[in-house]
């Protein structure tokens, strides 16, 4: 069981309870003075808990991605007992693992004009003017501070001849700040916080429970004092109290079914929190990276993107007649044979300065419409050509393999086919989500004791998120914020401040866990986890996906609940608890998206604008560009749970700009 | 295109395993290895029986979660790929494939084709790591790491921790794995004060998790997904005679 000691909350707390729940302020805590000094007087006003008291509080952290490593390895070192958490076998497998492209950072190595302010800067415009001023700040200054702690690791960073580090330009940025390891940075920085991890638990300041998932949150006198955790192996069910609990636990891509991320992600740890009155923000912003494998047939369980970079030198195209368009669906004529004249270079045509580097959601959406005007060039309909033609024609195939071989190699393997004689097929995918838990400056939730970090929580990318920035938050706040902000809160609250495992909060939501558990199992009905995943995921593709209008997004409203009632009536979950079930692990989840897609499109329905990767269809310029609406909409939408079958409440945080000044994005 | 699967199973560690057949049929050259196991398990669950327990994550060769023989060999015997990223356009109408998970000591089964590496970890936590407090570190740029020996690095480094190279050998050793991991940090100037240490503590956990003796034959390298060579075999044979040496001396 969990844990040895048994400190009992003092009596007088207890009574007030309900309080929280009717009057409730979302209060951001930004503090006052300079943009740029914000932090550093924050980090000066923070109570610091005594060194010698740091080993009496327990801190529990969900996940062990580059937030959640980074977050467990630091505060084990300042002397905390940490229990880290994770579903994967080994913590070197969170989903951190599969990032490509590279992490940003205002180190201005490259004396190009680069500086904390410019990436504060580039930040919120990138966010279409939806994040926190104040965190982004931060976020930029910190970033610096990454690139050293991730080298001193040991991180095989790129590197120029003189042996200093290397650095490239991302996602059309006007500075080179990107730091890369090879096509693998995610994996280099992972590999790097887990080393840190490892050292403090050789050290016994981290106990790791793997193959763990996290089905519930305890709150004791409306605090966030633990976890209830199911063990993956024996099915076990085990209570986890602390002095804190830190939500690591990435991104809730997968509840369109088809995404980018890896199969194990989901929202269950964030949702479960939002059940127990921690408010979700934004649900509504994801991110839909254009260049990504298209869909090969119904069997398909999850979608592979190719870099970016492809796009600096590849043509994305369709024929201009649809009747064409048609033939190749049907492989009667072959891209090559198509000539110039009947092609539709359709990002260059729209937006000649840009052309194929407009914004990630400016591509998609255009790759959409014209697949919708039935111009797709694969036979699912959904998919258009990158070509490399004039490439290789320009600089030679082995420019072009030494550039991008890699990633022909992987296209090769999945699709069979060789990028240097035929045309990419690529699709937009769901790739990211800027949504997540709402937190103050401190990454504390409106639940005092619980925190979100990385992409788990809401805070810094607004409503859309720039390439290589989601990296380097993860790592500001799993080494450089939390571990700071957290003593604050423990510090105010006492090392008595931690319940029992034996507290009745503890065994009631226990037997909740165990109860839903068994329900999943003995519903005995025909249909498997998948067959509701994947249906999910085509309502929320559909009608909350690239683009999204009040018609589609009521219809969602219409159609989830019921196919969450079928759910409930119709699930076959085969086996037992007392094992390894995989199937019983999707139901769970699925059952958390069939809640939470519910909420996304409640977002999107309330949020009458566009703004980054939220495409309104009524909320358009006449370009048919997406149209802000800064008078009614600058506002973080923060959700609160009301109970089973009431409409959650919506709280508006307003955004206030000092610094960056609100304009419209155009890429013509 | 139709196919036959003798698979693995198994329901715990405790018990015993063995294969059972299975049909997979109306499979598509598009799927992907996992893909097709993922049909066929939907077909089973509406039959009232258990699916057939396999680990993935990422799908995409870089977490190294997926772990399964493929007709003998691990990940199935594509050059550099990983059992996720096989597509079955690699087998033809009627073949007969044969399943199974990492077999070693080491690597006791969990269910089916699901295996513990918690061996790997534990080697990783003897002393795979860089001794640096958050914060507390110079400047990126203070220390020049020579191109060469980044990209050595580098190489190692790409190791995903998946233990192919283990189920492929006879012995059931791990050195191919333990030497990417301990050449990676010894390559990097920030991982020389630790060197000796790293080396012996790491060597030294490998042999008390019951893996098997290194007798070079290569086979670990044929299957590495991420193509590691075996020269980092013979660096980290040196580091460790080096360490060795130290210990010794001290
Ligand atoms: C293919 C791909 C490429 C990308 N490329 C880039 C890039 O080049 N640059 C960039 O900046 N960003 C990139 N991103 C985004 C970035 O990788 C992620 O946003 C980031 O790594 C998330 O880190 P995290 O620590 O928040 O979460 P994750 O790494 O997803 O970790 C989540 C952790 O939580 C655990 N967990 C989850 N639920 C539970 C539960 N219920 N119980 C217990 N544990 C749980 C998991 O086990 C895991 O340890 C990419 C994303 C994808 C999908
Ligand atoms: S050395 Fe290769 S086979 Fe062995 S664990 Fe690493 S990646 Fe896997
Ligand atoms: S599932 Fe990640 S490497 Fe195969």
């Amino acid at each position: 069981m969990a844990t040895k000691k048994k400190k009992n909350i003092p009596k007088a707390k207890a009574v007030k309870k309900t309080s929280r729940r009717s009057k409730l302020i979302l209060d951001s805590k930004i503090p006052d003075g300079p943009i740029a000094e914000k932090w550093d007087k924050h980090r000066f006003n923070l109570k610091l808990v005594n060194p010698a008291n740091k080993r009496k509080y327990e801190v529990i952290v969900v996940g062990s991605g580059l937030a959640g490593a980074s977050a467990a390895a630091s505060l084990g070192e300042l002397g905390y007992n940490v229990k880290c958490f994770c579903y994967q076998d080994s913590p070197r497998r969170a989903h951190s693992i599969a990032a490509q492209g590279g992490i940003n950072a205002a180190k201005n190595y490259q004396n190009d004009g680069d500086s904390a302010y410019r990436l504060f800067y580039d930040t919120v415009k990138g966010g279409d003017y939806r994040s926190r001023e104040a965190n982004v700040y931060r976020l930029a200054q910190v970033s610096v501070d990454i690139i050293d702690q991730c080298a001193a690791q040991g991180v095989p960073f790129a590197r120029e001849y003189g042996g200093l580090l290397a650095n490239r330009s991302f996602g059309g940025a006007q500075v080179s700040r990107t730091f890369y390891a090879r096509g693998q940075t995610g994996q280099q920085l992972l590999l790097g916080a887990y080393s840190s991890l490892n050292r403090q638990i050789s050290l016994g300041k981290v106990e790791m429970h793997t193959r763990s998932e996290m089905l519930d949150v305890v709150i004791v006198d409306g605090h966030a004092k633990g976890i209830v955790v199911r063990n993956m192996i024996t099915g076990e069910i085990s209570r986890h109290s602390a002095h804190a609990v830190v939500l690591a636990t990435g991104g809730y891509g997968n509840v369109f079914f088809l995404s980018t991320n890896a199969m194990g992600c989901n929202v269950t740890a964030a949702y479960r929190a939002y059940k127990r009155g921690a408010c979700f923000a934004n649900p509504c912003f994801t991110q839909i990276h254009p260049t990504c494998i298209p869909v090969s047939g119904d069997h398909q369980s999850k979608l592979t993107l190719m870099s970016e970079s492809l796009r600096n030198d590849g043509r994305v195209w369709v024929p201009k007649d649809k009747k064409i368009a048609e033939k190749i669906r049907k492989g009667e004529v072959k891209p090559n044979d198509i000539a110039d004249k009947d092609r539709d270079y359709f990002l260059e045509r729209k937006y000649p300065s840009f052309g194929n580097l407009v914004p990630r959601d400016v591509a998609s959406r255009n790759a959409k419409e014209v697949c919708d005007e039935g111009r797709s060039v694969v036979s699912s309909g959904l998919g258009v050509y990158l070509d490399f033609a004039d490439a290789i024609k320009r600089m030679g195939e082995n420019t072009v393999r030494e550039r991008y071989g890699n990633l022909f190699d992987m296209y090769e393997k999945i699709t069979g086919s060789n990028a240097y004689q035929n045309p990419m097929t690529i699709y937009p995918a769901v790739h990211y989500t800027m949504g997540g838990l709402w937190v103050d400056y401190n990454l504390m939730s409106n639940l005092p004791g619980l925190f979100a970090i990385g992409e788990a929580n809401f805070s810094d990318h607004g409503a859309n998120r720039l390439g290589a920035s989601a990296l380097m938050q993860g790592l500001a706040d799993g080494y450089f914020v939390l571990p700071y902000t957290i003593g604050q809160y423990l510090a105010e609250n006492g090392i008595d401040n931690r319940p029992s495992i034996d507290d009745t909060a503890f065994s009631n939501v226990q037997e909740q866990v165990e109860s839903r558990i068994d329900t999943l199992l003995t519903i005995n009905g025909e249909r498997t986890p998948t067959s509701f995943h994947r249906e999910l995921g085509k309502v929320m593709w559909d009608k909350c996906g690239m683009a999204r209008n009040k018609k589609g997004l009521e219809e969602a409203l219409r159609k989830i609940p019921k196919l969450r009632k079928e759910f409930w009536q119709n699930l076959s979950v085969p086996g037992e608890n007392a094992a390894l079930n995989q199937s019983l692990e999707h139901a769970g989840r699925v059952a958390d998206f069939l809640e939470f897609g519910e909420l996304m499109c409640r977002d999107a329905l309330q949020r009458e604008e566009s703004c980054g990767g939220h495409f309104r269809e009524e909320h358009q310029t006449p370009e048919g560009e997406a149209k802000r609406n800064d008078d009614n909409f600058s506002y973080v939408s923060a959700w609160e749970h009301k109970g089973e079958k009431k409409i959650p409440q919506l709280h508006k945080e307003s955004l206030v700009y000092d610094e960056v000044k609100m304009t419209q994005r155009s890429y013509k | 295109m139709n196919l036959k699967l003798r698979v693995w199973r198994q329901d715990n560690a405790e018990e015993a395993g063995g294969f059972e057949e299975y049909e997979a049929l109306d499979i598509s050259p598009d799927m992907s290895f996992l893909e097709m196991l993922d049909v066929v398990n939907e077909d089973i669950i509406a039959d009232g029986e258990e699916p057939i327990a396999f680990d993935s994550d990422c799908r995409e060769g870089i977490c190294g979660t997926c772990s399964m023989v493929i007709n003998g060999v691990p990940h199935g015997g594509q050059q550099g790929t990983t059992a996720c990223q096989l597509h079955m356009r690699h087998f033809s109408d009627g073949d007969t494939i044969v399943i199974e998970p990492w077999r070693a000591t080491a690597f006791p089964v969990h269910r089916d084709l699901i295996v513990d590496r918690t061996s790997f970890e534990r080697i990783q936590q003897a002393g795979g790591f860089i001794s640096v407090r958050t914060g507390s570190v110079p400047d990126a740029n203070a220390t020049p790491v020579p191109k060469e020996d980044s990209d050595l690095a580098m190489d190692a480094a790409q190791c995903i921790g998946c233990g192919a190279c283990v189920a492929a050998c006879k012995n059931a050793s791990a050195m191919l794995f333990v030497a990417a991991k301990v050449s990676h940090l010894s390559l990097m100037p920030q991982g020389q004060p630790e060197r000796t240490r790293r080396a012996f503590s790491m060597v030294n956990q490998m042999d008390e998790e019951g893996f098997g003796n290194c007798t070079v034959t290569g086979s670990c390298e044929a299957v590495c997904p991420k193509e590691i060579s075996l020269d980092f075999i013979a660096r980290m044979n040196r580091e460790y005679g080096r360490a060795l040496l130290k210990k010794g001396c001290s």
